[in-house]
């Protein structure tokens, strides 16, 4: 310790430091130090840095040396370090952990917690006599700033710790959050904001989120959008698709860039490289699947020769069926546990508990556990299936070794052999360190609508002032005046071009020019609907029994399963199977909100997929990786031999694709007609390209049947013979893939897109056109709800241009259509198409051929559907 | 019969209580031998009703009803139109209907007759809205009321907003819907903002004894469809 940083510590924390055999890392007195500057910091450090107690010491010691206040209501202090986590558990888990040294130092010092769980007494008096230190969530910081007494609680506020900075930047969540942060900015412009986060690929951006913006242009000018959104469809409406307040496209926002305020940056090296491999098998992987049966075998021998591991899996069935599968080789009686999020709560804080006990030897989880909550002593990490991308591998394989100084222990294991080559991207990744976290996001404008009437509720505003509050926040600096406006009629009145609502106005302007909140409803409103998460709704999977008297039917009296998602459930018909906790079921029928199920008989394939099949889309950086494994030979070399020998087949059947090109293969099959593609752009992606490639075979005429998709690939089958028709019109295969899909096709099908009505509801939950459904209520019918798919159709077609709208096509850029890459891979191919007409299927095909009857088939077309039920009718009737 | 030949597109015929009913896309059911035109649950004005309670919804609703409303009564170009109930959302409804809106009402009314028959949404309605106002008619066999009721006499109503789901192989749809036995016929609603119960409610049972077929309205037909292919919701 150098003596200029060692006395930047307290002697009673020397002392403390000493007596536990611990000696103060160099970024948490850097931080220290940053913070007697005044300093906002980001510190990126791996797990087990410290990273915690680096972000407190600045505040520990600082209130010290401050002592304690005289608690009379006249000397009453606002809080002054306020902690805000991801995860309610988090918050908790470090209030404890806090207390520690605090106990040990007799520091007079007082931690709370405001959660969900906070009983009203305590939160009415943690208003009234605020502690120290606070630590909570973002919705419950965006419910205090929306507090009358907001001003006066967060006054003497010093300091802002945002933990796991770098999962909370990626969603909404993060939109609120850094909305909330440009207000307390404002109400206490001393504090400072330290951000704590794992590596990623661009750290500007959380140093940026951090520090309040200051853009540069004049308001009201509103010249940095660059393509002002046009009324009507077409092009112009798939310009406002990619959301063009786009930092990478705004002109004048190089300029901003350059006035950009950027927090102080501390990086902790990461520790020893990590020891990091593929599981291979002498067996062959299967072409298709997310099992990962045969690897089972092997995954429990590992479980067995360490002290602790982490079995990650991408998805909860896969986490339900990888349980399962290792519970029956577990002769040996392990305690492996399972943690997932449709679990019940207590069953999952239980095996937490059990966890940091050290008393489990392994836990089957999926992305619930991603978060850093200290999981006790884990020296190996598997992560089962694909890795999706690079940073989420080298996230997760973090959990494991929480000593930095040793390397931590991981395998991944790939479930078929397109996954052997992810894994094998991932691996080179990780060797490389290299990142693939996403841009920093555009603030959405739904999540601005709710701040804004949270605003109106703690305090009158003036619009001016407001505004530039509003763009102090990193994900809000681009911000136009009249997007904000448009905001703040939504808020008020609706914000439609029909004037109808002024009377019944939420937040009003009064004579003094500032805008407040009409009553106290408006405000309840408000509370109940903070937060940007729209949980889809969950229903009860009870199995059931045959019923004796009446054979045939099923009664309700099985044990429960657990839960699936209601829109799911939805598209169950009686008689279909699926995968559920770890085993294959059949739906019997829905009764008194309950799914009702058998088990299948045994050897029965699920006929309908693994819903959420993978939650999360393969990163484009390491689906650019897999193209180039794949179209170099040399590289072939590092993969397994069953591979090598898989692509060799595919070159010698059909080619094997260039890095920057699209493999097109047709052939006939069964009295239908096969294409097949390989663009490598994830799941979402492919789902909205096959939708709009069957749009376009159904105007060529070529009656397409429906298509199959997966993350590499998608394959379309038709009754018309495109082949045919591409040696006929050699331009056929340029058309149908061109561009201009993203144009009327795209606005046709996002019309009645059952994806794009999701998206809708979600963006009118959270700016608060309608009350938020909670899980649990019941369908009364009398309750007042409307369905936002009839508001979706009106709104659609009499104002395009609305604020909501736009909102929603901003959301299906990245979201569930993710229309934003599937442009850049239509850009990517563009005269880069190569079609290779085929007489049978080839290798590559086959493996998304295999998803045909395992995956959805995806459709939206209402009248099919509605052709084939009624032709079920009359083949009843003709029976 | 012009209005036969003209709507054939749109309509599917069906016989209700001995005489020929064109169900039609637009959810309205046309009588060639009364020449009348029916149409159910229009719930004008949903979209101010619920901005008086806070939820902002596009303030569009009662024109884009009217507008499927002209659309259909111009295709028939029916001697009488009945409005089966519930054509209001509330009793303040015919108050707040915008001057616009008011006039294309009018301009649909002009040239024939019109009656609305009261719904549990608007009991009271007020003369400014033009038209006759009933609580029950009968239409030669037929009895026209909002709320139908179970028992024997054949009847056309509406008030239970019946929507059909149909999922074939994992591709779902919900469609509002005509139900009906041959003798009664409880009809889809027509407002924008109408929501739907599903035709596997409990509700409709007793109303149908011995089961119904549904009537599906796609989108460029109208789909017979059995009972047992509906789903519960």
């Amino acid at each position: 310790m150098s003596k200029a940083s060692a006395s930047l510590l307290p002697k009673a924390f020397r002392d403390w430091f000493k007596s536990r055999g611990w000696k103060p890392r160099e970024h948490q007195l850097e931080l220290l130090a940053k913070a007697k500057a005044g300093r906002s910091v980001l510190l990126v450090a791996p797990t087990g840095a410290g990273k915690t107690l680096a972000g407190f010491l600045p505040s520990l010691v600082e209130l010290a040396e401050r002592g304690p206040g005289r608690g009379t209501t006249k000397d009453k202090r606002g809080i002054h370090t306020l902690y805000i986590s991801p995860l309610k558990a988090l918050a908790t888990d470090i209030a404890r952990n806090l207390e520690a040294p605090v106990q040990e130092m007799g520091l007079p010092i007082r931690i709370e917690t405001r959660t969900g769980d906070t009983p009203s007494h305590k939160r009415a008096r943690q208003i009234e006599r605020p502690p120290d230190i606070l630590l909570t969530t973002p919705e419950q910081l965006a419910l205090l700033l929306a507090h009358r007494e907001a001003r006066e609680f967060f006054k003497d506020l010093r300091r802002v710790v945002l933990d796991e900075l770098h999962s909370l930047v990626t969603s909404k969540r993060g939109d609120l959050l850094s909305l909330g942060l440009s207000r307390l900015m404002s109400l206490a412009p001393q504090a400072t904001a330290v951000g704590l986060s794992a590596t990623v690929r661009k750290p500007d951006d959380l140093q940026r989120y951090l520090v309040p913006q200051r853009p540069s242009s004049p308001r009201g000018v509103g010249s940095e959008r660059v393509s002002a959104p046009e009324r009507g469809g077409g092009i112009d409406e798939v310009a406002d698709l990619v959301p063009s307040r786009a930092p990478s496209t705004a002109s004048s926002f190089k300029e901003e860039v350059t006035h950009a305020a950027l927090a102080d940056l501390v990086v902790v090296k990461g520790g020893a490289q990590p020891d990091i491999r593929m599981l291979e098998l002498d067996e062959r992987l299967p072409l298709a699947g997310h099992t990962a049966s045969l690897s089972m075998p092997t995954i429990y021998e590992l479980i067995k020769d360490h002290k602790t591991t982490l079995v990650f899996v991408n998805t909860r069935l896969q986490a339900e069926y990888t349980f399962q599968e290792l519970w029956k080789l577990n002769d040996d009686g392990l305690a492996i546990a399972l943690h997932h999020g449709s679990l019940d709560v207590t069953q999952r804080r239980r095996v937490e508990e059990a966890m940091a006990a050290g008393k489990l030897k392994a836990v089957v989880c999926t992305a619930t556990l991603d978060l850093g909550i200290d999981w006790g002593d884990v020296d190996l990490v598997v992560n089962v299936g694909a890795p999706k991308g690079a940073s989420r591998i080298m996230q997760r394989i973090g959990r494991s070794n929480h000593r930095m100084d040793e390397p931590s222990q991981a395998y991944l294991v790939p479930a078929n052999r397109f996954e052997i080559l992810e894994c094998r991207a991932a691996l080179d990744a990780v060797h490389e360190a290299a990142q693939d976290t996403p841009d920093a996001r555009i603030g959405a404008l739904d999540v601005l609508c709710q701040h804004i009437l949270g605003m109106a509720c703690a305090d009158p505003f003036k619009l001016e002032d407001l505004y530039e509050e509003i763009r102090s926040a990193a994900p809000y600096a681009s911000l136009t005046w009249e997007e904000y406006e448009a905001c703040v009629a939504f808020v008020a009145t609706g914000g439609y071009a029909l004037r109808a609502y002024e009377r019944f106005a939420k937040i009003v302007k009064g004579n003094d020019g500032l805008w407040r909140v009409r009553d106290g409803k408006v405000a309840q409103q408000y509370r109940l609907n903070v937060g940007t998460i729209v949980e889809s709704t969950m229903i009860k999977v009870r199995l059931g029994k045959s019923s004796r008297s009446r054979p045939g039917s099923v009664l309700p009296r099985g044990r429960l399963l657990g839960e699936i998602e209601e829109y799911f459930a939805e598209t169950l018909t009686p008689g279909d199977t699926f995968l559920f906790a770890g085993e294959v079921l059949r739906f019997e029928g829905i009764a008194e909100d309950e799914v009702l199920v058998t088990r299948a008989a045994s050897g029965t394939d699920p006929m309908i997929p693994s819903y959420e099949g993978g939650k999360f889309p393969l990163s484009t950086f390491l689906a650019a990786r897999v193209r180039e494994i794949l179209a170099d030979p040399f590289e072939w070399d590092r993969l397994p031999l069953q591979m090598t020998e898989w692509l060799v087949q595919q070159r010698r059947r059909s080619i094997v694709p260039g890095p920057r090109d699209l493999l097109v293969e047709t052939f006939p099959r069964a009295n239908r007609f096969y294409m097949t593609c390989f663009p490598f752009e994830g799941r979402l992606a492919h789902q909205t390209l096959g939708m709009l490639l069957t749009r376009r075979l159904e105007r060529a005429r070529l009656k397409p049947l429906g298509f199959v998709a997966n993350d590499y690939g998608i394959a379309v089958y038709a009754s018309g013979d495109i082949a045919a028709r591409a040696a006929r019109e050699p331009s056929f295969m340029y058309e149908l893939f061109s561009e201009d899909m993203l144009g009327d096709d795209l606005e046709d099908w996002l019309a009645e897109s059952a994806l794009m009505k999701r998206t809708f509801r979600q963006c009118a939950v959270i700016a608060g056109l309608i009350e938020r459904k909670f899980p649990g209520e019941k369908k009364t019918g009398r309750q007042v709800t409307i369905s936002t798919d009839l508001v979706y159709d009106v709104l659609r077609k009499h104002e395009p241009d609305h604020v909501l709208l736009r909102a929603a096509r901003a959301d299906a850029a990245t979201g569930l259509l993710d229309v934003k890459r599937l442009g850049v891979m239509l850009q990517r191919i563009r005269g880069r198409i190569i079609h290779k007409p085929l007489d049978r299927v080839s290798p590559l095909s086959v493996s998304v051929m295999l998803e045909i009857g395992r995956e959805r088939v995806y459709s939206d077309n209402a009248d099919e559907i509605l052709a084939e039920a009624e032709a079920a009718l009359l083949d009843e009737a003709l029976a | 019969m012009t209005a036969l030949r003209k709507n054939k597109e749109t309509t599917h015929e069906i016989e209700l209580a001995g005489q020929l009913a064109l169900l039609d896309l637009s959810g309205g059911l046309y009588l060639p031998a009364h020449d009348a035109l029916l149409v159910a649950d229009l719930h004008f004005e949903k979209g101010s009703s619920f901005a008086r309670r806070g939820m902002m919804l596009p303030p569009y609703d009662t024109r884009e009803t009217l507008s499927a409303l002209s659309d259909v009564v111009s295709r028939f170009d029916p001697r009488v139109v009945i409005a089966l109930g519930d054509s209001f959302h509330d009793i303040g409804g015919p108050d707040r209907l915008g001057d616009e809106e008011r006039a294309t009402l009018s301009g649909i009314q002009a040239g024939r007759e019109w009656i609305w028959v009261t719904g549990n949404h608007d009991r009271i309605l007020p003369d400014s809205i033009g038209g006759q106002v009933v609580e029950e008619m009968n239409l030669g066999s037929l009895t026209l009321r909002h709320e139908p009721e179970a028992g024997e006499q054949a009847e056309i109503a509406g008030h239970l907003h019946p929507v059909g789901k149909v999922v074939m192989r994992g591709r779902a749809t919900r469609r509002r819907c005509f139900l009906t036995d041959g003798k009664r016929c409880v009809m889809p609603a027509l407002g924008a903002y109408a929501g739907g119960l599903n035709a596997c409610d409990a509700a409709f049972k007793p109303l149908f004894p011995k089961g119904f077929t549904a009537h599906l309205i796609g989108t460029e037909r109208i789909f017979a469809i059995a009972k047992s292919m509906l789903c519960r919701d």
